[in-house]
């Protein structure tokens, strides 16, 4: 459990506004929406664990979502499997493929790094579309089941929310020990140097795997919950620009910030359903919103926004010196 | 047509779109070594050179030549106003930061080509006919000859120009060591602003040379940027002619690939090449390894 009661409090007041959700936007179109928030969301705080706590780019995390959820559709839709089996499986064979690969693309740096998780996404990318007597190829796979605890099916929204959601909170909880631990202090350190790091004793480079292998598997089963919610699957969900689209997320909400990368996800899955109008150019404004977060708010929303407020009080002292 | 004569036109083929890859890698190159920042934004200028010159060609009625003129001039004005408004105030200019930089740019191009041309695919003619020469029993298209041509010009000039101008000797004494270049006198952020318009507009060039052929959308950008990458990976980030012997190498695994065993996985080859090189050999297979220093 986080061990500061600030840390409790936030966590009980996000569990409360997650159970209370419902009774506002049931019915509504909004609950799909929250739905899709919630996937990204677990999506961003995996990432997170990678790019904001260790510092390691990857520019291929929509592979671990797409393997999660192709694994799982095609073991439920083709060979009958129970959903839930299928989620496990399809979360211990992306744990393991990321375990495996992350010992050669974790010892690349910067570049290289976001150069390398790019080609494995978009090899993972081209063998879905390819594949087509298993995946469905780029037309996709249907007749994925819902899933279901023995006769209760999650089979609406509003119990998918709480099927997914349960397990945003459980993923938020675990990036919240994760971060209080010393696994999170020594990935902070890997973050600022990995020299230093080394030097203090950090095992850095099977640390590194470690967490790149946690935040895969964590896609993974997101991926599988989105199979099981939309029934139906797509090469073209699990692309660069997805990718593209949750490193924005983490970056917008705040590197290292796992409630900045709730609101990223948040901010990214619901701006395009009020921006109908933009729906083709939501991705260039991505892009710009990269350029622009990077040069000018490079703390995210959690760290920028209160440092904008307490610019504009008058109270502070040191405005007002400078006034003076 | 025997499996030989199969092979010298998978091997043409190879060759020419490898000199593409060459022209593109370069760009990488010669960015990385004048500031360490890999462009993920290359791409876009490939895209742009063939998109300008199909719309100066096509929808303004230009002639060839003008057309391609132009969009040479305005990609590499977009590069350089690319490195003022993106890289140059960055303050904090970690790998990460640069990274997400450039990627940032380079979605945001692509965005900006697709509100103004559409998702339509589009061709631009091919520079002089396309009437296919015979040769060693494989068809030849004038076109290919243009890019061999072109390829060749560009990459003598851009050896001279480092190696006998003041400008590219100053750029090379950036690469080697930013500090003492700074110290000789060498203003190092023109240098960086050089490398960046050198490259837009080689990256313009290989997109224009490439359109007849392969054709041209908003979206031809990140394929032939990451196989420009690709080749500058496997010639060890040279400026010279390591990129351009692994443009062509990887040219012409592609296209015996393709041809050979199975042509939806064409473009996983060159990835599958990255990562084998990025793996086992991070250098480059021309060069010996360096050590990192802190």
């Amino acid at each position: 459990m986080p061990r500061n009661t600030k840390e409790i409090v936030k966590f009980l007041i996000l569990t409360a506004a997650v159970t209370v959700a419902p009774l506002f936007f049931s019915g509504g179109y909004l609950m799909n929406v929250l739905v899709f928030v919630g996937i990204n969301a677990m999506l961003a705080v995996a990432l997170n664990f990678l790019l904001g706590f260790a510092g390691q780019i990857s520019l291929g995390h929509a592979a671990f979502f797409g393997l999660g959820a192709y694994v799982s559709g095609v073991l439920t839709a083709t060979y009958a499997f129970n959903p839930w089996l299928s989620m496990l499986i399809a979360a211990a064979a992306t744990f393991l493929l990321a375990f495996i690969l992350g010992f050669p693309i974790l010892k690349l740096k910067g570049h290289y790094l976001a150069m390398a998780t790019l080609g494995f996404g978009i090899i993972v990318y081209i063998t879905l579309n390819e594949t087509i007597d298993i995946t469905g190829g780029p037309s996709g796979l249907a007749g994925i089941p819902n899933i279901a605890i023995g006769s209760f099916q999650f089979d609406d929204d509003v119990k998918n929310f709480y099927l997914i959601w349960s397990f945003v909170l459980v993923t938020v909880l675990l990036s919240l020990n994760l971060a209080n631990s010393r696994i999170g202090r020594a990935l902070r350190a890997i973050h600022d140097s990995e020299t230093a790091a080394r030097v203090m004793g950090v095992n850095v480079s099977f640390l590194k795997v470690q967490i790149f292998a946690l935040s895969a598997l964590i896609s993974a089963v997101a991926g599988s919950l989105y199979a099981h919610t939309m029934t139906f699957i797509s090469p073209a969900s699990f692309g660069f620009n997805f990718s593209v689209e949750l490193v924005t997320m983490v970056i917008i909400g705040g590197l290292g910030s796992i409630y900045g990368s709730l609101l990223g996800a948040a901010l990214l899955t619901l701006l395009p359903e009020f921006l109908r109008a933009f729906q083709d150019y939501d991705i260039t404004i991505y892009g710009l919103l990269l350029i622009l977060m990077t040069m000018y708010m490079p703390g995210g929303l959690v760290r920028g926004i209160p440092a904008f407020v307490s610019a504009l009080l008058p109270t502070r002292k040191e405005g007002s010196r400078e006034n003076a | 047509m025997n499996f030989s004569h199969q092979i010298v036109q998978y091997l043409f083929s190879g060759l020419s779109t490898g000199a593409i890859y060459s022209l593109i890698g370069l760009g990488f190159a010669i960015i990385y070594n004048a500031t360490g920042i890999i462009n993920f934004a290359q791409g876009e200028f490939v895209m742009l050179g063939g998109m300008l010159t199909y719309f100066f060609l096509a929808v303004v009625k230009m002639p060839l030549f003008a057309s391609m003129a132009l969009a040479i001039i305005i990609s590499t004005i977009i590069g350089i106003v690319f490195e003022r408004l993106a890289i140059r105030p960055l303050k904090k200019p970690t790998p990460l930061n640069l990274v997400i930089i450039t990627i940032g740019g380079s979605i945001f191009i692509r965005g900006v080509a697709m509100l103004v041309w559409g998702k339509d695919t589009h061709t631009i003619p091919m520079f002089s006919g396309n009437e296919p020469l015979l040769l060693a029993g494989a068809t030849i298209l004038p076109q290919h000859m243009w890019i061999f041509a072109i390829t060749l010009f560009i990459i003598i000039i851009n050896k001279l120009y480092f190696y006998y101008s003041i400008s590219g000797k100053a750029m090379r004494a950036c690469s080697y060591n930013r500090n003492a270049a700074s110290l000789v006198g060498i203003d190092v952020k023109r240098m960086v602003l050089f490398s960046f318009a050198i490259s837009s507009a080689m990256g313009s060039v290989a997109g224009m040379i490439a359109a007849p052929l392969t054709m041209t959308s908003y979206d031809v950008g990140i394929m032939l940027g990451l196989k420009g990458f690709c080749a500058a990976i496997i010639g060890g980030m040279s400026s010279g002619i390591g990129t351009v012997l692994g443009g062509l190498i990887l040219g012409v695994l592609e296209s015996l690939g393709a041809g050979l065993l199975s042509s939806g996985y064409k473009d996983a080859i060159a990835f599958i090449i990255l990562l084998l090189i990025l793996f086992i050999r991070p250098q480059g297979i021309f060069k010996k390894a360096e050590t990192e220093r802190v």
